[in-house]
């Protein structure tokens, strides 16, 4: 039987782990506010020097706009992010001995779990120093958003699974599709910066939200960062469905049914296999690329919300 | 193509589509070969066949869920009629759904087919001669050395191990990640690999479904079935012989009536074999020679006794109710044809814990056995079932019928029973299970399988395997130092090309100096 006193300790510490991790927004938005204010007068006398000479305008070189002010605010964040990590982890681990079985079993969990292997991505990669620290506002606010929206509408209290879920399938299946989801969440929130960035490099006199991209990473380097998630998230989506296709042959007794989920998945498949090649194919290079991952990301999160809460189908078990 | 070109192209990706020659007579078909199989047309088809697959998220499909497809018509009048002419309710096995992966597929293959000579071409080539001018490269290298050319370039083998390289005269060339592309080509055939698997069982696959209620059984022959999809050419004969006999079935809930476990306690055997237990769980299929029998759904059996007007009893059967909601709430149908007198019908619900709330509608409150209860209206008169139109067991066709006590709905508890007016009676003896059981026969398992790990494994190799050239020039004038160049190049993750040439850079000093 489910422990209630370890469930209700877990949902507590995600609660916990949400506010840190809005406190660690709060941060990195300072950060950026504090050294966009330093920045404008850079580019103010950038643009100053473009005045005086008599050659065509020139853009703001990267070089200026992408130093990295280190800020009281910006490390603060960092270090409450990872204060949050561990909460965060407590709660997913406490949740798994609450249950007695894999902390991931309905929605409420994977949303958990999926925004904590964002988290995870987020940070290792600031670590290995493949992302930039300054994004971390973007990064925790869908954070902040989805974990909020699974404590408070999803809820569901530690219990027992139903028995099409109980099966080793579950840890494979469903840690896979968390590992992805995670990743391609991150990516997206990427994809979307590389716009406001490319559309800023070409009208950087531009309004909220294009003159975000100040502050933003150099384009190319934001591309990369996208391509690299996704790259590293589309073999595990891969395996997540196939491995989702052997459990359901086993299970329901067929490979492959198009259950609104299945088909979900398959569509956030090929928009991705799109992407991939979008992003090697002359004339696709760039922004448009980035619209495919961002519509991706956009099938994933239909394949997660929507289908699970308002199309009826076999995978409509919370 | 320029020699620069040729070094520095390290794809097989076709080049753009160009204009054919003027006076081709096949030149317009030769144009619309390889627009199809171009990146660009690949890259639409497989926007196209995402955006087809949209309707099939959204609404419901026939193949999986017909009733709601019915409803989904009723409700939305000619559009909804239109929808159904086009096909929205069988997305994937419409035309234009087909349509466009057959084409994607064709494009694949068109573009595998040259690729793949050209790979094999690569694979079996010496890495390509070294550009003219080494510093246009993305990383680039130089220095002088008072070792002799030949001591140079042996140092850059040895840096170099690990990678094809070729010597020619005072240039070395070498090439690493040949299995970026072997693993791309993997991954695409393992798709094609997939679709036939898809066809195979599309063809030569079958699979039934069967309701069996507790103490009864099906052989796995085309005759038990209650619903059948073969493949399109599938021969019966290749039905695995056995026999399945359900003893009993056992469903757990927790307290808020969630399903814990489900067992189908059952026994098998193959033709003329012996019988073997087997407990039959969801995600525990039985497999006897390669058929597999699963256990895909339950519900509960009323066992009932009719009795004609004489008493003697005519009916002594469970009667299979089909639930309606996750409480079990179930509807049940009741025919008795074979009376001396008029026929009797009843229609009505079984519900394992019964509810009735204050407008004494009948409702359960959990799917475990705790209160049940057979709630029925009877009817007399002519079921209809004599005239050979065939029915459904679980519909009762009224219209020449009369309802019985006026309408009154009767609940009886197990045991009770209850007595018809003019004669005969209903008795509501216990309560059995039923369990429904699906059988598939797949051919396509082995090949299956293969594609899936050709297909994440040449996706691994494809995305992680970075393919990238290096070259080296030892300038060899008669006296004075010998001057290196070095160059290289890698399309992809420049950043950690740039320090692993770095360190290849300084390996092949290192080892000069030593």
């Amino acid at each position: 039987m489910p422990d209630k006193g370890l469930g209700q300790l877990g949902d507590g510490l995600l609660l916990c782990a949400v506010v840190v991790y809005a406190l660690a927004m709060l941060g990195y938005a300072a950060e950026q506010a504090s050294s966009g204010a330093r920045r404008r007068v850079t580019s103010v006398r950038a643009a100053s020097s473009v005045l005086v000479g008599s050659g065509p305008p020139v853009t703001v070189p990267a070089e200026t706009v992408t130093v990295q002010a280190p800020s009281r605010a910006g490390r603060a964040a960092f270090v409450l992010t990872c204060a949050g990590w561990i909460v965060h982890l407590t709660s997913i681990v406490l949740r798994g001995f609450a249950a007695h079985r894999v902390p991931w079993g309905n929605m409420y969990e994977f949303s958990s779990a999926a925004a904590f292997v964002a988290v995870t991505a987020f940070l290792g990669m600031v670590v290995r120093g493949r992302i930039d620290r300054a994004l971390g506002a973007f990064v925790m606010l869908p954070v902040v958003l989805y974990l909020g929206l699974a404590s408070s509408l999803l809820y569901t209290a530690a219990g027992p699974l139903v028995p099409a879920l109980n099966s080793y399938w579950i840890k494979i299946h469903v840690a896979a599709a968390i590992l992805a989801s995670g990743s391609f969440l991150l990516s997206g929130v990427v994809a979307l910066l590389y716009l406001l960035r490319s559309r800023f490099d070409v009208r950087p006199t531009a309004r909220f939200p294009v003159s975000l991209g100040r502050q933003l990473p150099t384009a190319a380097a934001l591309d990369r960062m996208s391509y690299t998630i996704i790259a590293f998230a589309f073999p595990v989506w891969t395996f997540a469905i196939i491995a989702g296709a052997i459990w359901a042959e086993s299970a329901w007794g067929r490979y492959w049914g198009w259950d609104p989920k299945e088909t979900w998945s398959f569509i956030t498949w090929v928009l991705y296999a799109g992407y991939l090649h979008a992003r090697a194919t002359a004339g696709w290079k760039g922004r448009k690329a980035a619209w495919v991952a961002v519509a991706a990301a956009g099938a994933l999160v239909v394949d997660y919300y929507v289908v699970n809460i308002f199309v009826v189908g076999l995978h409509s078990y919370a | 193509m320029t020699e620069v070109d040729e070094a520095t192209r390290l794809t097989t990706q076709p080049a753009p589509v160009q204009q054919p020659r003027r006076g081709d007579p096949f030149g317009p078909l030769r144009l619309g070969w390889r627009q199809l199989t171009s990146m660009r047309t690949a890259l639409l088809l497989l926007f196209l066949l995402a955006l087809a697959a949209v309707p099939g998220g959204f609404l419901p499909q026939s193949k999986i869920n017909p009733i709601r497809v019915s409803e989904y018509v009723r409700d939305h009048g000619a559009l909804g009629r239109l929808m159904q002419r086009v096909g929205l309710f069988d997305v994937f096995t419409s035309v234009w759904f087909s349509a466009i992966y057959l084409l994607l597929f064709v494009s694949l293959v068109g573009c595998l087919v040259p690729r793949t000579r050209l790979h094999l071409r690569a694979l079996r080539s010496r890495p390509p001669k070294v550009p003219k001018t080494l510093k246009r490269l993305p990383v680039s290298d130089g220095w002088t050395t008072e070792r002799p050319v030949d001591a140079v370039l042996d140092d850059a083998r040895g840096a170099l191990r690990g990678w094809r390289v070729e010597r020619r005269g005072s240039e070395l060339s070498a090439e690493k990640g040949y299995l970026r592309e072997t693993g791309n080509l993997v991954f695409h055939v393992s798709l094609v690999l997939l679709l036939i698997g898809v066809a195979l069982n599309a063809f030569y696959g079958f699979k039934g479904t069967v309701l069996v209620t507790e103490g009864k059984g099906f052989s796995n022959t085309l005759a038990f079935y209650d619903n059948v999809q073969p493949g399109r050419r599938f021969n019966p004969a290749s039905l695995v012989p056995f026999t399945v006999g359900l003893k009993s079935f056992h469903a757990t809930y927790a307290d808020d009536g969630k399903a814990l476990t489900f067992d189908a306690d059952i026994d098998w055997s193959r033709a003329g074999g012996a019988t073997k237990p087997y407990d039959l769980q969801v995600n525990h299929p039985l497999v006897i020679n390669g058929a597999k029998t699963y256990l895909i759904g339950h519900g509960y059996a009323p066992h009932i006794v009719f009795r004609d007007v004489d008493g003697t009893i005519i009916d002594d059967s469970p009667v299979p109710c089909l639930p309606q909601d996750a409480q079990f709430l179930s509807t049940c149908v009741i025919k008795e044809a074979s009376t001396k007198g008029k026929q009797f019908g009843f229609r009505g619900v079984f519900t394992p814990t019964t509810v009735t709330d204050a407008s004494r509608r009948v409702g359960s409150s959990f799917p475990g056995l705790r209160l049940p209860a057979l709630t029925l209206v009877g009817f007399t008169g002519d079921l209809g079932v004599d005239g050979g139109t065939p029915q459904s067991v679980y519909s009762l066709d009224t219209t020449s019928m009369k309802a019985v006590d006026g309408g009154q709905a009767h609940a009886l508890r197990p045991g009770q029973t209850w007595k018809l007016p003019g004669g005969g009676s209903l008795t509501y003896v216990d309560t059995r299970q039923w369990a429904t059981f699906q059988v598939t026969q797949d051919p396509s398992r082995r090949v299956m399988l293969i594609a899936a790990i050709g297909i994440v494994g040449g996706l691994l190799l494809s995305l992680f395997v970075r393919r990238r050239r290096v070259w080296v020039r030892a300038g060899d004038s008669q006296d004075g130092p010998t001057t290196v160049e070095v160059g290289g190049l890698s399309r992809t993750d420049p950043e950690r090309f740039a320090s692993e040439f770095a360190d290849l850079v300084s390996s092949m000093r290192g080892e000069q100096r030593a």
